[in-house]
């Protein structure tokens, strides 16, 4: 092959990153994400099994939903008895819970945030308006389906969804996870470029990088 | 608060006034007449709180009514000063200087009503809409269903009955319709 | 109650003096000096405050200038109404507020109602009461539990917050809803109260005030609750009517405001109710006097109880709400919530459905331009719990 060829292959590997400003280029990864193919069975049904255990969770309380996310912390419902525990940041969480209506403003910062997620990660969403659109369907500011912006692999309905609903949610995915079918990333990095399109229609003034390393 | 009232008109011409409740009156002034009877009212009858300021848009007149609801701590009373302004030509003056915290509302009114406030501080800043190119979305000729539906993707499935014409198919075929104001496009 | 001095206001004003330099009264800032940096706070929130971010602008860890931004809860609730009939409009108002939604479908009912002359029957204005001065009591208990954690005293949030959720029991029995509960429609309230309520209900008050014991020694007597929250986000007497505030945080600030006092609505009049003011001005003098208001509420939850009626009409007779005009005009009703003034003004043109409806919570004001004032000078550890101490509710701002 030639050097010129590679080099062409090489660019369209690269991200464009054309919301950023010229000098901002710079300082940003332009790698493309790639999908993790699973390891040996064993080792990946030992991995599967602590996964499902660590259930750390990104405390971004996108909407509603996030009021009975604070019941199940405390006392009453008390979500550490599964292993869960609310973190700060995207980077020590592995589960991100969409609570309820997302609107353009925020869908930018969930998906922001999602990437900055290490994997492997898992979205919960709740509440009927991430479902089809719910009550807000022709809001002209939130939108009607999550799964066309992040993949998502829980969805807990209800308006809002009671603590037992989302303790019964957080346990499918513990199953799921331990089964080895969560593969949301993987969908994430295979399917970029619809994901970024879809994205992209929405977020009309889009500043940030395309990736968020 | 009838003396109050009163006192207003030996100033300026009301237009129209309404008592509402006990606690809750409407006048309608003219828009030149704005600045005046707000600082009147501020400065020499105590309605010192602003509760809100708030636009209503009416498209069939070509108008925009505002609205400033103003309260007062002495009588416990609550004033709606309206004021119309042309729906072309949509401007108004600031009162920042009135009140510091309206030119949050002011900001609220420009991005959503698309009504200008000259002068008013960090009026152009972005408040809930983040890269928003269509026009204003609370005027009534912006159809937000017709938006959500090109926009965004629907789920399949998703079906909507209008009860009025579910409850007259099912219930009582023979209801003569009341004509009713159909909401325009 | 803490008294402060008048001496002690003196040098509230931001001392500006070693920023670099001042242009319309707003300081320059040069972020590619690097003397500054820009953070921003949220919309991740760190307690009780919701989506909301805070554009700070640092300089070591003291804030010099910050901005609020607002709208990643917007929903667009007043265009939705606008295309909506008048009794499809009820049950979407209640999420505005997520804490506290009774005032809303209240505010809203009393809207029309007030609109097309419907008059409330005696029993069912007993329990609108009851359904708001409970859902009072589960706002604040949720507040107490946010002002701890946003100073790091996760302690009395696993207790208020877990307290609360028996409140919310008492709810999916009045009502059938847990946190959102479309009680009270036009005319009306939907259902009466189940039997035995009214024991579990008392029973409920006297666990309540055992648990507001110890906090009360844990927290207000706590040596670094008084040093972490006394001073801070001082609102004076004159900064209550320049930037439109109302409620706790300006009854703090000896305003005499208070809705159900001024301007009784529902059966407030009837009750044995005081008006309690405080001189404190700082976030410590809010925090006891929603404390106290908090004992206040449990009180007369226990007076509404003893004097709700047994029997009684629930619900006017509506005319067929699916054809339901209401006559033109317009209206300001407003109610008291934890966070102050909450009214809803509704125009109506005579059709079916409302011609504007607007939302007015009481975070418009506290939240944007007092939170950007009061946010100057303070330590960047203090700006949540100055935050959670002005009780912003962001869904009420962008709604």
């Amino acid at each position: 092959m030639k050097k010129k060829d590679i080099n062409e292959i090489e660019k369209q590997m690269k991200l464009a990153n054309e919301g950023l400003p010229e000098k901002e280029r710079a300082l940003f990864s332009d790698a493309r994400p790639s999908s993790v193919a699973p390891l040996n069975k064993y080792l990946e049904g030992f991995l599967n099994w602590a996964r499902s255990r660590s259930m750390w969770m990104l405390a971004f309380g996108t909407g509603c939903g996030a009021t009975e996310l604070r019941p199940l912390m405390t006392s009453r419902f008390d979500m550490s008895r599964f292993g869960i525990a609310p973190r700060p940041t995207p980077r020590q969480a592995a589960i991100f819970v969409v609570g309820g209506y997302a609107s353009i403003k925020t869908i930018k910062r969930i998906v922001r945030s999602y990437e900055e997620m290490q994997g492997p990660k898992y979205v919960i969403a709740l509440g009927s308006c991430t479902i089809n659109g719910g009550m807000y369907y022709d809001s002209y500011y939130t939108i009607n389906r999550l799964d066309y912006y992040i993949p998502v692999d829980i969805y807990i309905a209800g308006c809002m969804p009671r603590p037992e609903a989302l303790i019964a949610g957080f346990n499918r995915l513990k199953e799921k996870i331990r089964a080895g079918e969560c593969e949301g990333m993987n969908k994430y990095t295979d399917n970029f470029d619809w994901y970024k399109k879809n994205q992209k229609q929405i977020i009309k003034d889009w500043n940030m990088p395309d990736y968020n390393w | 608060m009838e003396q109050i009232l009163n006192r207003i008109k030996d100033k300026i011409e009301i237009k129209i006034s309404t008592k509402k409740r006990d606690d809750l009156y409407f006048f309608t002034v003219e828009k030149e007449q704005i600045e005046f009877i707000l600082s009147y009212l501020k400065e020499q009858e105590n309605f010192t709180h602003l509760a809100f300021m708030q636009a209503v848009d009416y498209l069939e007149d070509g108008k925009f009514q505002l609205t400033y609801m103003l309260y007062n701590y002495k009588i416990h009373i609550n004033l709606g000063v309206n004021v119309l302004i042309d729906r072309k030509k949509a401007e108004m003056f600031s009162m920042h200087k009135l009140w510091p915290h309206i030119w949050q509302y002011q900001r609220e009114i420009h991005e959503l009503f698309g009504i200008n406030f000259p002068g008013s501080p960090r009026v152009n800043e972005s408040f809930v809409l983040e890269g928003w190119e269509e026009i204003p979305p609370m005027r009534r000729d912006f159809d937000t269903l017709e938006y959500s539906e090109k926009t965004f993707y629907q789920r399949p499935g998703r079906s909507t009955n209008d009860p009025k014409e579910y409850m007259k198919e099912k219930m009582y075929k023979n209801y003569a319709d009341t004509p009713t104001i159909r909401r325009e496009k | 109650m803490n008294r402060m001095s008048e001496n002690k206001y003196k040098g509230f004003e931001a001392d500006r003096s070693k920023y670099p330099e001042m242009k319309d009264g707003k300081p320059v800032i040069d972020l590619e000096s690097h003397k500054y940096t820009k953070i921003w706070q949220g919309p991740q929130h760190p307690g009780v405050t919701g989506n909301m971010a805070l554009e700070l602008i640092i300089d070591g860890d003291e804030v010099v200038d910050t901005k609020t931004r607002v709208g990643y809860l917007h929903r667009a609730f007043e265009k939705l109404m606008e295309r909506r009939r008048y009794i499809q409009c009820f049950p979407i108002v209640c999420r505005i507020c997520v804490p506290e939604p009774d005032t809303n479908e209240y505010c809203v009912s009393a809207a029309m109602e007030d609109l097309s002359g419907i008059v409330v029957p005696e029993k069912a204005q007993w329990l609108r009461t009851l359904n708001l001065e409970m859902s009072r009591v589960g706002s604040f208990l949720m507040w107490l539990g946010g002002q701890a954690g946003s100073i790091g005293m996760g302690a009395i949030g696993q207790w208020t917050v877990g307290m609360r959720d028996f409140w919310l029991d008492l709810f999916e029995e009045m009502t059938g809803g847990r946190v959102y509960h479309m009680y009270m429609i036009p005319g009306g309230v939907r259902k009466d109260l189940p039997d035995g309520f009214k024991d579990r209900a008392r029973d409920l008050i006297i666990r309540t005030r055992k648990l507001l014991v110890n906090i009360e020694n844990t927290f207000f007597n706590n040596i670094i609750v008084k040093s972490r929250l006394k001073g801070l986000g001082i609102i004076t007497p004159e900064m209550v009517d320049e930037y439109g505030i109302v409620g706790p945080n300006a009854r703090a600030s000896g305003r005499e405001c208070d809705i159900r006092i001024n301007n009784p609505y529902v059966k407030y009049g009837e009750l044995d109710i005081k008006m309690i003011t405080s001189n404190g001005c700082d976030a410590y003098a809010r925090a006891e006097l929603r404390y106290q208001e908090l004992l206040q509420s449990l009180d007369l939850v226990s007076q509404i109880l003893d004097k709700i009626p047994e029997k009684g009409e629930i619900q006017a007779k509506l005319p067929n709400v699916l054809h339901w005009k209401i006559p033109a005009g317009q209206t300001y009703v407003k109610a008291e919530s934890t966070r102050g003034e909450h009214g809803f003004y509704m125009v109506s043109d005579g059709s079916e459905f409302p011609r504007r409806v607007f939302a007015r919570g009481a975070s418009y004001t506290h939240a944007i331009s007092l939170l950007e004032k009061l946010a100057v000078n303070i330590s960047i550890s203090d700006t949540a719990a100055l935050m959670v101490s002005l009780h912003t509710c962001p869904p009420e701002i962008e709604r």
